[in-house]
């Protein structure tokens, strides 16, 4: 009962997430969601897990933790390679 | 004596997971409605650092002794570990590329 | 609660979907795609079906979002604008897409055990895994025993797809001037995530060759754990710079992953043959038919796991390369 609520307030999240994703002005905002997104899409895995009882699929949020980052960082330097080489940030 | 201690830590592995859940709405309504790019980062942060704090130890009480508070403490660990760094490393970003805090918005609403 | 996720994931999905389309630029395409992935792979956690939920975040949320962004920058960010066909285009997809939803009328609810595809051989492998292959993840043995030849066919198209890329990319195994290449300066000089990655590196291998291993009790095998370890190469290689990432894993290297995991996969057919059963029959490599295909099938899963491994470190490596090269396109 407890992680059905939780897991609602988790999804009510990811869906701000995506919204600021589509509506950010900037490459950073959208960055910064699917950041966000990652790390909650980590916790909802975790939360379902618990809630139907099934606790070996943990890994599967352990897994998720782990990679979300290197998706993060090489999104900044994909970006940083850019600026470096055309002299401005023009991705919108 | 050990119902009472049962109900203890479920009573308090309750309050830790409201407290994540309110904490991950929070930051989520923060990052839809601040006005510059670092306001919304460091409301994002709060969700991957509290929530995931409240969150986590909230099912690790109620997992009890058993793999899966293993399991769910390494998850705990890593989030905790990389969620900063990937903030860290967007800030530093955005501002190696030029944008500056917006400051200016507090003081239009003032004067 | 099942009703509720699946109201909220399939919106979420449909939303960015029609995002992804609308957007002309297309590196916010690339970074909603990563989304996409995301929601496709808890729609496959909640419906049960871990290992494809594992496989979908490793690879589609990880390695896809870095290949993608690695071909945006050799090619352009913008879309090109095309206004031909598109009412044409629409019509087409509008009938297909009314036929296709006027035929689920028909269709059994989802995960009825008495729908007609759930008749045939699902009972059986179902009903036999435990006492034919001594472990208890079904999906471990119907990929890796009983139906072993899809999952060789699927390692011949990782190599393919690997050998494809690396053509097209034109990656050479030179030590030329245009190799010399840019240090990758973006991540290396700040001090936190490159201490952070150091501590996480080995942490993220140590987890790929868990779900290896693991792979017939939990979620898991051989793909999966490819994808992960390639992405703790892949993180090292940005942080550290792609020389020292090349130091530590040569081109040699691999390709000689990729090739010797397909060879590897081969080879235990062949040896089945060679021992008196059939192609893939592993029942005959040892004299307990249980704990033959036990081995057979972690033989073969860790051909898949290096397979797929080497086919993304060298396609990453390529891009790599290639994107180096070009800032340096008059050397």
């Amino acid at each position: 009962m407890i992680f059905a609520g939780v897991s609602c307030a988790i999804l009510v999240t990811m869906v701000l997430a995506i919204a600021r994703a589509i509506k950010g002005p900037t490459v950073y905002d959208r960055l910064l969601a699917v950041n966000m997104f990652g790390t909650k899409t980590a916790l909802l895995l975790a939360v379902i897990a618990f809630l139907f009882g099934r606790a070996d699929f943990l890994d599967l949020a352990l897994a998720y933790a782990l990679i979300n980052l290197v998706g993060v960082l090489a999104v900044l330097e994909f970006f940083q390679n850019r600026i470096d080489a055309n002299g401005d940030a023009s991705g919108d | 004596m050990i119902e009472g201690l049962h109900l203890f830590v479920d009573i308090v592995s309750w309050i830790l997971l409201i407290i994540g859940s309110i904490c991950v709405l929070i930051g989520g309504i923060g990052v839809l409605r601040m006005p510059d790019f670092y306001s919304r980062l460091h409301a994002a942060s709060l969700t991957d650092t509290m929530a995931t704090l409240a969150l986590l130890s909230g099912m690790i009480l109620q997992a009890g002794f058993s793999l899966a508070a293993a399991k769910l403490f390494a998850i705990m660990l890593f989030l905790l570990l990389t969620g900063p760094t990937a903030t860290y490393a967007l800030a530093n970003s955005a501002l190696l590329s030029g944008y500056k805090p917006k400051t200016d918005v507090l003081e239009k609403k003032v004067s | 609660m099942t009703i509720i996720f699946a109201i909220f994931l399939l919106t979420m999905l449909v939303i960015t979907a029609v995002a992804i389309v609308q957007s002309s630029n297309l590196f916010v395409s690339v970074m909603l795609t990563s989304i996409f992935s995301l929601l496709m792979s808890i729609n496959f956690f909640v419906l049960d079906a871990a290992d494809v939920a594992l496989t979908e975040a490793a690879v589609g949320a990880g390695i896809t979002t870095v290949i993608f962004l690695s071909a945006l920058a050799l090619t352009a960010t913008q879309e090109k604008p095309n206004s031909s066909g598109r009412g044409i285009a629409l019509v087409v997809v509008g009938l297909t897409a009314s036929l296709i939803i006027y035929a689920t009328f028909d269709k059994p609810r989802l995960g009825d055990p008495n729908a007609p595809v759930h008749q045939h051989v699902a009972p059986y492998y179902l009903d036999n895994t435990m006492e034919q292959m001594g472990f208890p993840n079904v999906v471990t043995a119907v990929l890796s025993s009983y139906r072993g030849y899809d999952t060789l066919g699927e390692v011949f198209v990782v190599f393919a797809a690997c050998i494809g890329v690396l053509f097209i990319l034109d990656a050479r195994t030179g030590t030329g001037p245009m190799y010399v290449a840019r240090q990758m300066t973006g991540l290396r000089h700040h001090l936190i995530p490159q201490v952070v990655a150091r501590i996480l590196v080995p942490f993220i291998v140590l987890f790929g060759l868990y779900v290896q291993f693991h792979g017939e009790y939990g979620p898991g095998g051989g793909f999966q754990a490819g994808a992960i370890i390639a992405t703790a190469f892949i993180l090292y290689a940005l942080i550290e710079g792609e020389q020292a990432a090349l130091r530590a894993v040569p081109r040699s290297a691999q390709l000689g992953l990729v090739i010797c995991g397909a060879l590897l996969f081969g080879m235990v057919g062949v040896l089945c043959m060679i021992m008196g059963g059939e192609f893939l029959d592993y029942s005959v490599l040892m004299e307990n038919p249980v704990t033959a295909r036990q081995i057979g099938i972690i033989v073969i899963e860790a051909g898949v796991g290096m397979a797929v491994c080497g086919a993304m470190l060298s396609i990453f490596h390529a891009f790599a390369a290639r994107s180096a090269g070009d800032t340096h396109e008059t050397v």
